[in-house]
């Protein structure tokens, strides 16, 4: 008589309905939801979930050294594909130590779920061992969370949680779920197939008449704009922006989360605007007529003091939030819906244009700093970090994804990177984490596969924030590359030092270790460049090895990033000069 | 930066958000009866610094719906934000601004006054009467009446009975309905 053994009698029984436990319930819901990677780290309530792991290869367990390097990987992961992200931590500090990433994923609006083991049901409120109220700490950083307090609630839960937190403007949610929740068994029936929730119902299709009037100002406009934000790589629109921006001539100016929507060599492209933008992209917003606002949110960076942005213009707002419209800045005609389901429509009634004159001025501007840039860029006698990044671009072509650490090594990325390839940036932009590039790299890595270089480019401060997970790289295999833009301090905040704070440089003078050997001792090749002639020839280099690597940049440590605008100051008077 | 420099430089500050009192807006918000529901309003409105007034809640006629009574105090579009961040809040069915709208407002307090000379314990009652408020207590030195109303009335009692001395009161915050029969939460 032939005998099946024990784990080929699992899978026969896999997804069928049963009494099942918890656990085993929700690994079968993520499934059901695609789920193929999850970036956690294991704890004493959520072992009775890591004993089951087993019995799903389907879904592939990154292991991390940090919590919070989980929930940026998860948030990498979301950004690169516009797939869900799941990272996982244990109860107590496992779930505090996700916080910082899933607050960051909330600032940038990334679909984000974050599975959390919470303390047995009945020591909940009692301080018991690794407990903490994760649900009472996320209530304002995730769009919605959820303890599950009855196995018979939990694939509902599950099903809501994704559902939220992908649709809609994406953002992160939180499922807190107690070791004997994981244990107890229900009847389960599958994953169910529809949910309902009364209170949650984005539009997604824009009204009618409002794109009607949108499109008869923008036939009407002599200087329109194109302000685009990380609303066109949610609902990937890259094609549709494309067609209005070339039939109608408008050009295109992006904010840090818009950046790679629009290829930055176009002729259209000006770029960034606000604290660090381009000059000219903050002049073209200031002379427009018209301002097509779409998938951004008029955040303070780009629109430096309110009194003084965007007066000359009538603006229309194209948001899937309707709250983002009018909360800063008054808008004439709003439009609440998916950038990509609008556009469609707009793009019928949107006449093809020509604007030679109102280009042909913003060129003139854009002549204003490009000295500055150049000089900047071709100094000799030390690594202009401008350089590195403008290498980079050019040495990877258009295949590659980058993220980005915090710093002023952020606003060269955005400065000077050409960028080809759409959705090709992931960058903390809301909430500025320091520590967000390798992890949100090794993210995006697993979504994108071998086929995609993945590039971080961090600072020396930033960097040691996560430094750690050059062990998951090494150990889960994961093929990140690694540029330190290595100044020995904490760059941006020493600009603002020098240039409001009397050059009083407290605390931003960091050491390090030797980047080059820390890497070596984890395993992960690497190389240190000081001098510009070695600069394509290392990226080109490291991008080609078979395995994760690290290039540590020395670059000068008195560099500033400019244009900059003063905090509080008007967008046209950036100082060029400290 | 130059020597001398002022202003801007080395002022930087952001710019504040002064809340003005602006006009009262009335909102009716109709929400599923989960746990936590009330907590992530009121800690959303903590959140955006806007400001709550007064506030009532309890049940409504359909299980598992509670309706929501506040008050708030901006301007316009601060209120419009306030309806707009309310929707983002899971449990939040519907939300209704009755203040332009022809609605029946009312508030109920009960206030504990001070009555031990016979002339006062005489105006107290006389009050009482006019304003239609009911007598639940009667002590050797005080009296204890219920009054029920739009807000500005028991605005009024309270202020001709804060000359006798109020001992202790308690106000419920205003709830609200639309006039005719449209019905305030209509989903």
């Amino acid at each position: 008589m032939a005998t099946t053994t024990s784990t080929q009698q699992q899978a026969d029984v896999r997804f069928t309905q049963r009494e099942l436990d918890g656990a085993r319930i929700l690994c079968e819901c993520l499934i059901a939801e695609g789920v193929q990677v999850i970036f956690g780290y294991p704890g004493g309530v959520l072992l009775p979930l890591y004993h089951v792991f087993s019995e799903y290869p389907e879904i592939r367990h990154i292991l991390v050294r940090h919590e919070q390097a989980a929930a940026h990987a998860a948030d990498g992961y979301a950004r690169a594909t516009n797939k869900v992200g799941v990272c996982m931590g244990t109860s107590g500090p496992g779930a505090t130590n996700l916080v910082t990433g899933i607050a960051t994923a909330m600032m940038d609006s990334a679909p984000v779920v974050a599975l959390t083991g919470q303390v047995t049901r009945s020591l909940i409120g009692r301080d018991a061992f690794q407990e903490t109220d994760i649900t009472g700490i996320t209530l304002p950083i995730t769009k919605h969370n959820w303890l599950v307090m009855d196995t018979a609630d939990l694939a509902t839960t599950v099903k809501k949680a994704f559902h939220i937190a992908g649709t809609g403007r994406p953002g992160p949610v939180l499922v807190d779920i107690p070791k004997d929740v994981f244990t107890s068994k229900t009847y389960f029936t599958g994953y169910p197939t529809e949910i309902k929730m009364r209170g949650y119902n984005p539009t997604v299709f824009g009204h009618a008449r409002q794109i009607k009037q949108a499109a008869k100002l923008i036939n009407e406009a002599q200087r329109p704009v194109l302000l685009v934000g990380h609303g066109v790589t949610t609902s990937e629109a890259y094609n549709e922006l494309m067609e209005l921006a070339e039939r109608a001539e408008i050009p295109v100016i992006s904010t840090l989360q818009g950046l790679s929507s629009f290829p930055t060599a176009h002729p259209l492209s000006l770029g960034m605007p606000g604290m660090h933008g381009n000059l000219h992209a903050n002049h073209a917003i200031n002379e427009s007529d018209v301002l097509i606002a779409m998938g951004m949110r008029f955040d303070d960076r780009v629109t430096g003091n309110l009194k003084s942005f965007a007066r000359n213009c009538k603006i229309i707002h194209i948001d899937i939030d309707p709250a983002e419209i009018g909360k800063n800045v008054p808008v004439h005609i709003p439009i609440v819906g998916d950038v990509k389901k609008i556009l469609q429509v707009l793009n019928l009634h949107v006449n093809a244009a020509k604007h030679t004159e109102w280009l042909e001025k913003i060129t003139h501007w854009r002549g204003k700093d490009a000295a500055r840039r150049d000089n900047e860029m071709a100094r000799l006698g030390v690594l202009p970090p401008q350089f590195i990044i403008k290498t980079l671009g050019e040495v990877l072509g258009g295949d590659a994804v980058i993220t980005t650490d915090v710093g002023q090594h952020q606003m060269y990325v955005a400065q000077h990177f050409n960028f080809r390839k759409a959705n090709s940036l992931i960058s903390s932009g809301g909430l500025g984490t320091m520590g967000f590039g390798l992890p949100s790299a090794m993210g995006a890595k697993m979504a994108l596969g071998e086929n995609v270089p993945v590039w971080t480019v961090t600072g020396d401060g930033g960097f040691q924030m996560n430094m750690q997970e050059l062990a998951t790289c090494v150990q889960e295999k994961i093929n990140v590359k690694i540029a330190i833009l290595n100044n020995g301090v904490l760059g941006m905040i020493r600009q603002w030092q020098q240039v409001f704070y009397d050059g009083r440089y407290h605390s931003t003078p960091i050491t390090g270790p030797d980047f080059v050997k820390l890497a070596e001792a984890f395993g992960v090749r690497a190389w240190r460049v000081t001098h510009r002639d070695e600069v394509a020839r290392t990226i080109q280099e490291a991008n080609d090895w078979d395995g994760p690597t690290l290039i540590d940049f020395i670059i000068p440590q008195g560099e500033n990033v400019f244009p900059m605008v003063p905090p509080g100051g008007s967008n046209l008077d950036a100082i060029t000069e400290a | 930066m130059g020597e001398g420099d002022t202003g801007i430089y080395k002022e930087a500050r952001m710019p504040t958000i002064t809340a003005k009192p602006g006009i009262k807006h009335t909102l009716v918000v109709l929400l599923e009866d989960e746990p936590g529901a009330l907590n992530r309003v009121v800690s959303m409105f903590r959140r955006r610094s806007f400001n709550i007034e007064s506030l009532s809640v309890g049940h409504t006629e359909e299980a598992n719906l509670s309706r929501m009574t506040l008050t708030v105090a901006g301007e316009d579009n601060e209120v419009e934000q306030m309806v707009k961040h309310l929707y983002k809040v899971l449990e939040v069915v519907k939300v209704t601004d009755v203040t332009a709208e022809q609605s029946i407002i009312r508030e109920m307090a009960l206030i504990k006054v001070t009555a031990d000379k016979p002339e006062s314990r005489a105006e107290i009652m006389q009050f009482a009467e006019i304003f239609k408020a009911r007598v639940l207590d009667v002590a050797p030195d005080s009296i204890t009446l219920e009054s029920t109303g739009p807000e500005d009335e028991v605005d009024r009692l309270f202020s001709l009975l804060r000359r006798y001395g109020i001992k202790e009161s308690v106000r419920t915050g205003s709830v609200a309905m639309l006039r005719g029969s449209s019905v305030a939460g209509a989903i």
